[in-house]
């Protein structure tokens, strides 16, 4: 049973025809991790920022269906879509430092959305915190709560963004590259949290990163981008037993893989990209023609 | 062949053509024209006085006299030519105050906030004490000293209000002093002073020149303020506060005499602050 | 062959700013706790750690951003440790730093061929309008790229641009702090590759930081790990990837993701 399925979502800059996103689609089961993954700037972040609703405001969606739940987000008005949205999904975010309200204390942070949105009261909502900051091996859940983020370090803030981000139990959370700012060892502890949180909770994951390595550990599924377009979908085993396009299998030789550093950190060959671009130029001519017609 | 332009979009999102930049410069340069050209546009002698043309109405109400476009005031005089006459001292006083103030202030507060040291120490304490001072009290205790008069204006205004320049530019000057391409500027073997310039100048200039607009407001009604306590300029030379003052006191029977200087005022500061915000917008490379 | 850098004891501590008494000065914490090792000319050296290792403020030591407070580094035989600006200014030919971000290592309000010209008009160097253009075609950017601004270039383009300004002054010694922790990986991939070959054509003697062994793997010939200050580790790579001596380096090896599903990640 998908969950959360996306079907043929384009985007583009506002005021231009820059394409952001091009006829994408896929699909996330219940409980399952889907990775999205691509160099910067093809479009990975996009997509989940707009299956919650927050894409900047320059981006504009022209047509496609975000189905959450089986309710179409896009065909909702925008109260409604924020008010499904807030009940049934939440952000894990990449950086741990902006994303919490240094003039704050931490325990409002995480009790705020399920006291003003989903109207718990206070007590209930600050157990929960608790009972949270526990589960996210945080010693001393009380003390934290009490501290500013400017206290405590990157690993801990990262954990209190997981915690919240499960805090009113979401059947959904979109993941934007939650390691990324984070030493090699605290990612690893960030990875197994996420992974035994998602498993406990039963959370369907949209996993956004550009780190195959990352993928393999956390995904079940995976959609590699390139250009706003979905250039692979596919089962994490099969992709990493053999990646079917020419662009995955040169992202993969690009990954550093320290075992066997012949085979690693190749950059991806000109003709691989010239190839991809030639794919989305043909999208594009028969995308343009459809829609001259229709 | 491989699009290696790195276009993702970005430069392609251009701001709005500058509306605030055209409608604020505009009526600045229109002012500023007029007050240039008031001797030979001005329809009548500001300081003409005719008891027999007192409070006349503007031309487009009954019992108005031609060649008084915006009416009278109660000893007889042309608003209109007193309004352009008025201009000159406003944007004069604009004009150098505003610079002074701002090139005092701005390379105190970049000296202080890049140098840091017993630099920054001496120029926050300067800047803590002197602002402590109530400014309109300070104001009107040096002109006291001075005397009225053009000068004792602009001194009054850059005394006070080089600390507003100071404390912001210092903010921001620190705020770039930590960034990495101020380090590799050391790195490359760039004194101090030099990085000062050519590293962190450039990216404190736009809030300079917004505060500097702002700042241009600031003593236009600062002018007027004191215009309007009599404690401006000493001769007779029709200002924009004191035909306020006058006209306060015939509101009544005749409202013109207050209202035209008015919206001049307001509409002058109104587009020194919008000229400093389009500008910025216009010129500013990070935000095109 | 001779050494280029030698580092002795080295001591770094820095005021506590958020422990400073009203009155007095600001308690010191230590973070370079006693350094020691030697790059040889033409070797590529790894410096990794987590953070709060002290690998940044060791980089920023050897290119005299900070001033040691013990011990001492020579560069070339010379002792640099107390060097004042003046004396230090025409050292720094031969010495340069690329940094971690792009965007706030690129003054945003200059053109990237300013940005690479500056050091070479603060050295004396004649012909800088040529020299900027072949240090573009040399880190693989189009020369036209030279009239844009920061902002309208790509993190992996704004690294290479980073790459130019460094190696415009065609210096012996390059410390690269962290330089590709924030791309993605082709980005990676291109700006290591392109490292690589510049080593090799200019005759670089290199100092890689780095959080991520994996990176380090292809690209230094020795690797010295540090853990709050100290180094625990300092072995040929091979060695340190094949036989680990310290516990910590075991920990930073273990911890790496490899594009592997079956690897055993616990």
């Amino acid at each position: 049973m998908s969950f959360l399925t996306i079907t043929g979502l384009s985007a583009k800059l506002r005021g231009t025809s820059f394409p952001i996103l091009r006829d994408v689609s896929l699909r996330v089961s219940a409980g399952e991790v889907h990775g999205l993954v691509g160099e910067s700037g093809a479009g990975k972040s996009m997509i989940g920022k707009a299956v919650l609703g927050i894409l900047p405001t320059s981006v504009e969606i022209t047509k496609g269906r975000i189905e959450l739940d089986g309710v179409d987000l896009l065909s909702l008005t925008p109260a409604e879509r924020r008010r499904r949205i807030g009940a049934t999904a939440a952000l894990i975010p990449q950086d741990p430092l902006t994303a919490l309200n240094p003039s704050r204390r931490i325990g409002p942070q995480i009790t705020d959305r399920l006291v003003d949105i989903l109207k718990w009261p206070r007590s209930r909502a600050e157990a929960r915190a608790r009972e949270l900051l526990a589960e996210v091996q945080i010693p001393d859940p009380d003390r934290v709560m009490r501290s500013y983020p400017h206290e405590l370090s990157g690993g801990m803030r990262q954990r209190i963004l997981i915690a919240s981000a499960f805090a009113a139990e979401p059947k959904l959370i979109v993941a934007d590259e939650p390691t990324t700012a984070l030493d090699v060892t605290v990612q690893k502890q960030i990875l197994k949290l996420i992974a035994e949180m998602q498993a406990r909770h039963g959370t369907a994951l949209l996993f956004v990163t550009h780190d195959l390595g990352v993928v393999s550990k956390v995904c079940q599924s995976l959609s590699v981008l390139y250009g706003g377009k979905v250039v692979e979908a596919t089962g994490v085993r099969d992709f990493f037993r053999e990646p079917a396009h020419a662009y995955s299998r040169a992202l993969l030789a690009a990954t550093p893989k320290y075992t066997d550093p012949a085979a690693s950190l190749t950059p991806v060959p000109e003709a691989v990209i010239a190839a991809v671009q030639a794919e989305i130029a043909a999208h594009d001519r028969t995308h343009d023609r459809s829609a001259r017609r229709g | 062949m491989v699009d290696k332009s790195g276009a993702d979009g970005r430069s392609l999102i251009r701001r709005r053509a500058g509306l605030k930049l055209w409608l604020s410069g505009g009526w600045l340069a229109t002012l500023a024209l007029a007050a240039i050209l008031a001797p030979w546009i001005a329809p009548q002698d500001p300081l003409a006085q005719d008891l027999f043309l007192g409070r006349l109405p503007p031309v487009w109400i009954q019992g108005a006299e031609p060649g008084f476009y915006l009416g009278t005031d109660s000893l007889g005089r042309d608003v209109l030519s007193r309004i352009l006459y008025g201009a000159r001292l406003a944007l004069i006083v604009a004009l150098v105050a505003g610079t002074v103030t701002c090139v005092i202030g701005a390379s105190l507060g970049l000296l202080a906030g890049f140098l840091r040291g017993w630099v920054d120490v001496v120029i926050s304490r300067a800047i803590d004490i002197w602002m402590a001072f109530p400014p309109v009290l300070f104001s009107i205790l040096l002109i006291a000293v001075m005397g009225p008069g053009l000068q004792s204006i602009i001194l009054a205004i850059v005394v006070i209000d080089w600390t507003r320049f100071a404390r912001v530019v210092r903010a921001e000057a620190m705020a770039q002093g930590a960034m990495d391409y101020v380090a590799s500027a050391q790195v490359a073997g760039r004194g101090r002073i030099s990085t000062m310039l050519t590293e962190i100048l450039p990216n404190v200039l736009p809030t300079i020149i917004a505060l500097l607009t702002l700042e241009m407001g600031i003593a236009v009604i600062v002018e007027a303020i004191l215009s309007f306590v009599n404690l401006s300029i000493s001769t007779d030379d029709p200002t924009w506060g004191g035909m306020i003052a006058e006209g306060r006191t015939s509101i009544h029977q005749a409202w013109w005499v207050l209202i035209f200087p008015l919206i001049t005022l307001f509409l002058t500061v109104l587009s020194f602050s919008q000229l400093g915000e389009g500008l910025k917008d216009r010129f500013d490379p990070v935000l095109r | 062959m001779a050494d280029l850098y030698t580092v002795e004891n080295l001591h770094l501590s820095l005021p506590d700013m958020t422990k400073k008494p009203l009155v007095g000065a600001a308690p010191r914490i230590e973070i370079l706790k006693g350094i020691s090792f030697t790059l040889p000319k033409g070797e590529i050296l790894g410096v990794v750690g987590g953070s709060g290792s002290g690998k940044s403020t060791l980089g920023r030591a050897m290119v005299r951003l900070l001033e040691p407070t013990g011990g001492r580094v020579l560069f070339d035989g010379q002792d640099i440790t107390h060097l004042e600006e003046p004396d230090l200014c025409p050292l720094r030919r031969r010495f340069q730093m690329i940094f971690q971000d792009p965007m706030s290592s690129l003054n945003p309000r200059h053109r990237v061929g300013q940005i690479i010209a500056a050091p070479l008009a603060l050295h004396g160097f004649s012909d800088v309008g040529a020299r900027v253009l072949d240090a573009l075609d040399h880190v693989g950017l189009p020369r036209g790229f030279a009239g844009r601004y920061p902002h309208e270039l790509s993190g992996g383009q704004r690294q290479r641009v980073g790459i130019a300004r460094a190696i415009a002054l065609r210096p012996e010694f390059i410390l690269a702090d962290e330089i590709v922790s924030g791309l993605d990986v082709s980005s990676q991939a291109q700006v290591l590759n392109l490292l690589e070959g510049l080593v090799k054509e200019l005759g670089l003697t290199l100092a890689f930081i780095s959080h991520d062994l994996s990176v380090i793997r292809r690209l230094c010939s020795r690797v010295l790990v540090l853990y709050r200050g100290e180094v625990v580790e300092n072995a040929a790579t091979a060695e340190v990837f094949a036989a680990p001596k310290a516990a910590y380096t075991r920990e930073l090896l273990d911890a790496i993701p490899l594009p592997d599903p079956d690897q055993v990640w616990a």
